[in-house]
């Protein structure tokens, strides 16, 4: 036991939790912490430039890592600049944990300066959160907010922390029990909800396995694929669960939902049995729930039980974690070829081509994501924003290697791709991260070039650059009668110039034969290179199901 | 009564032992609002182990929707547990005081009337008197009605609590009002929308 103050309590509690990189920016009530950070040289921090980009980076440092990221932000709107980022990783399950100032305790309640009550506003957005009034505990806090924020379906969670907290010293000791008598994580199953899931699907005919971000967040992939492959069982992914499992398998049959592939939308309506593991049943995918994939008994497998009958009802539900259920329940699962079924789905998918691309000399945003796909081989960790691109992303690149696709699902964050691929990059330091941009999210947290170039991190971003919000103008196209407003960007900065700026590599594509060398050159380089990808058309994404419908409302070829 | 989605709701009774930390409160409440879900009653007090505070929630919905409400309250790290007890064997009950206008011609017409409620007068003065009542919502709403003709001026609610009823209690009287003894039905009563019964078995 010593005496330590506030400050160091923190930093002393990050690094028994196992921390080696926390994001963030000070401020007056944070200064105390970042006083005491160079005590800890092992805490290593990355300066950004602005508290939102801190956020995204410890969400996409997480995802890639399978680790908590971490992310610090003083008082005020230090605090609110996180919000973004703490409502994006609670919507897709992602260990954060925010370490916020706060106005000293005497100034709490009086509307002080740079006062934010941050735990009120993140209430519905955190897993949970603390505010922590005195410096004896700071420690049991932190050690909490790590086992929350990681444990059971992970979410992010903030600790606020009075400027003078860090100041106060208190006898450290770090705890090495936990005291949440309302906590407790589902780890095994019920036997009796994998006798009942085992009952669906050893009597399928036509099973369909429906794998979300659930199997990633639980490293299941082994155990999918032994599934699947025992009982011949195809497995269309969400768009979360995007690289979970193989696209090159013989089983995997792509993605569903508003712009996923019609064949695997199709394959969940002609379904007998629909196995939903780690998925949430998201509106994307499901559109009319009452006629969502009507013939099918449906099983869910989920460690949230929250989630049972709140989209979808299903007939068996089992509560645990994805991997200690898969490992239950395959040994129990029949072998199985489902000739017939497996038949049918490659039917579907040489009936519908979901991916075919237009033929034109015009560059196209799923032509530069084709060739990226072939050019890295399907290996690299891809991040996306939210749009046309993302959509275009998730559909031609052909992921092979587990856990290498990055995205705002949930919440659909436009800008998460900037800062989100800076923390992945620093999560896998060897390792080749292309960042697919839009013009538009890219304008929203750009910045973060600055933290990028600082850092060296060999980011590549690729900005599909149609000069539009590419999403909105295909909906005013689809929905508000070509009704186009406040959909384009007529001064779009040069975004090469702008790259030079930051000290980065930029490149810039018009032509379908400059794509592939544009791609080998910024692979090439050793540092981070923006890659502008010029496209002179609004393109709409297909397949399409418009919002709430169902599958019989699918738009397949493009008008 | 039918809730949006033309299923008929009825209204369930969730306890749920919390621990007693500061802002849980605003947490659960926050739950709720951010659900959509309607609280009807909510009662709050500590429990019988330190630290611990019980809720009692009143909530209008049908039952797959309740689930929903039981599942998310126990998602929150410090909700400890929770109970769906609508359908076991249990007592309820909630406080109310009532202040009604008085004149002296009306005064011991009133204390003869809320003489029959079984309920207590504790305080009375020139031109009001209080009354205590501790019941069912139907017996509560039944004097709320009654009391409404000589001008009830106030009401306070507690809203309900709760307990399941031992095994073999003994039975007779516990002092529940049976609803339908004064020719009242339940649906009779205030804002808080219909009970299915008194509670008492």
């Amino acid at each position: 036991m010593s005496t330590k103050t506030g400050g160091q309590i923190v930093c002393e509690s990050l690094i028994r939790e196992g921390v080696d990189v926390v994001f963030g920016l000070p401020g007056g009530a944070i200064l105390p912490l970042y006083g005491t950070l160079s005590e800890y040289p092992q805490l290593r921090h990355i300066l950004v430039r602005h508290e939102q980009g801190a956020a995204h980076a410890a969400d996409g440092y997480s995802r890639a890592s399978g680790r908590v990221g971490v992310a610090f932000a003083t008082s005020g709107p230090g605090a609110t600049n996180l919000i973004t980022g703490l409502a994006t990783a609670m919507m897709d399950s992602v260990p954060v944990v925010a370490i916020t100032g706060q106005v000293g305790r005497a100034g709490i309640g009086t509307d002080a300066f740079q006062e934010t009550d941050i735990t009120g506003a993140t209430l519905p957005i955190t897993k949970h959160n603390y505010l922590v009034m005195r410096a004896s505990e700071i420690a049991s806090t932190i050690k909490e907010a790590f086992h929350i924020a990681s444990t059971g379906r992970p979410g992010p969670v903030l600790v606020d922390i009075p400027r003078d907290v860090f100041q106060e010293s208190a006898e450290y000791v770090y705890p090495e029990s936990l005291d949440l008598p309302g906590y407790r994580p589902p780890g095994a199953a019920a036997e009796s909800e994998i006798a009942a899931a085992v009952e669906v699907i050893n009597s399928a005919e036509r099973p369909v396995i429906l794998a979300g971000h659930g199997v990633i967040i639980s490293r299941a992939y082994r155990e999918l694929r032994e599934l699947a492959e025992k009982a011949q069982i195809p497995v269309v992914t969400t768009l979360l669960g995007i690289s979970c499992f193989p696209e090159d398998h013989v089983l995997s049959v792509g993605f569903p939902g508003m712009h996923g592939m019609a064949y695997a939308s199709l394959a969940l309506d002609h379904a007998d049995a629909l196995i939903a593991i780690g998925s949430r049943f998201d509106d994307r995918i499901v559109g009319d729930a009452s006629r969502f994939s009507r013939g099918s008994r449906k099983v869910h497998i989920d460690i949230d039980p929250a989630e049972f009958n709140k989209n979808v009802r299903v007939d068996v539900t089992v509560m645990g974690d994805v991997r200690q259920v898969l490992d239950q329940l395959n040994p129990l699962v029949k072998r199985a070829t489902h000739e017939e079924w497996v038949r049918h789905i490659e039917h579907l998918k040489a009936e519908h081509p979901s991916l075919r691309i237009p033929e034109t000399d015009r560059l196209l945003g799923q032509q530069v994501i084709r060739s990226l796909s072939e050019v890295t081989k399907g290996r690299s960790v891809v991040v996306t924003g939210v749009g046309q691109h993302q959509m275009w992303a998730a559909q031609h690149y052909r992921f092979t290697r587990a856990n290498s696709w990055l995205s705002s699902g949930g919440l659909g964050t436009m800008g998460y791709e900037v800062p989100a691929a800076m923390g992945a990059q620093v999560a896998r330091p060897g390792e080749l991260v292309w960042s697919v941009c839009g013009d538009g999210g890219f304008q929203m947290t750009m910045s973060e070039l600055a933290t990028v170039a600082e850092n060296r991190l060999p980011v590549k971003y690729a900005i599909l650059n149609n000069n539009h919000l590419g999403m909105i103008t295909q909906w005013q196209d689809l929905f508000y009668n070509h009704d186009h407003q406040a959909d384009a960007y007529t001064a779009n900065p040069d975004f090469v110039k702008l790259a030079e700026a930051f000290g980065i590599k930029g490149l810039r594509v018009r032509e379908q034969e400059e794509v592939v060398p544009a791609i080998l050159a910024a692979n090439n380089h050793p540092g981070p290179v923006v890659v502008d990808f010029v496209i002179d058309r609004v393109d709409h994404v297909y397949p399409m199901i418009p919002s709430g419908q169902s599958v019989e409302e699918l738009i397949e070829e493009p008008l | 009564m039918t809730n949006d989605y033309g299923i008929r709701a009825g209204v369930r009774t969730i306890t749920a032992l919390v621990q007693d930390r500061p802002g849980v409160l605003a947490r659960i409440a926050g739950m709720f609002r951010r659900r959509g879900f309607n609280i009807a009653s909510l009662a709050v007090g500590r429990s019988e182990s330190p630290g611990l505070s019980r809720m009692t929630f009143v909530v209008e919905g049908p039952q797959n929707i309740v689930a929903l409400v039981a599942a998310q309250l126990d998602r929150l790290v410090e909700v400890v547990q929770v109970t769906d007890i609508t359908d076991k064997n249990l007592v309820w009950r909630e406080l109310a005081l009532i202040k009604v206008r008085t004149t002296p011609e009306t005064r011991s017409e009133i204390i003869e009337l809320v003489g029959i409620f079984r309920v207590n007068v504790v305080d009375v003065a020139a031109e009001s008197l209080t009354v205590e009542i501790t019941g069912g919502q139907s017996k509560i709403d039944s004097l709320v009605k009654l009391l409404d003709e000589y001008g009830v001026q106030e009401v306070m609610r507690t809203g309900r609590v709760a307990t399941l009823r031992g095994s073999l209690v003994t039975g007779g009287s516990d002092g529940e009002f049976e609803v339908g003894s004064i020719g009242m039905t339940d649906e009779s009563g205030s804002g808080l929308g219909p009970v299915g019964d008194s509670g008492s078995v």
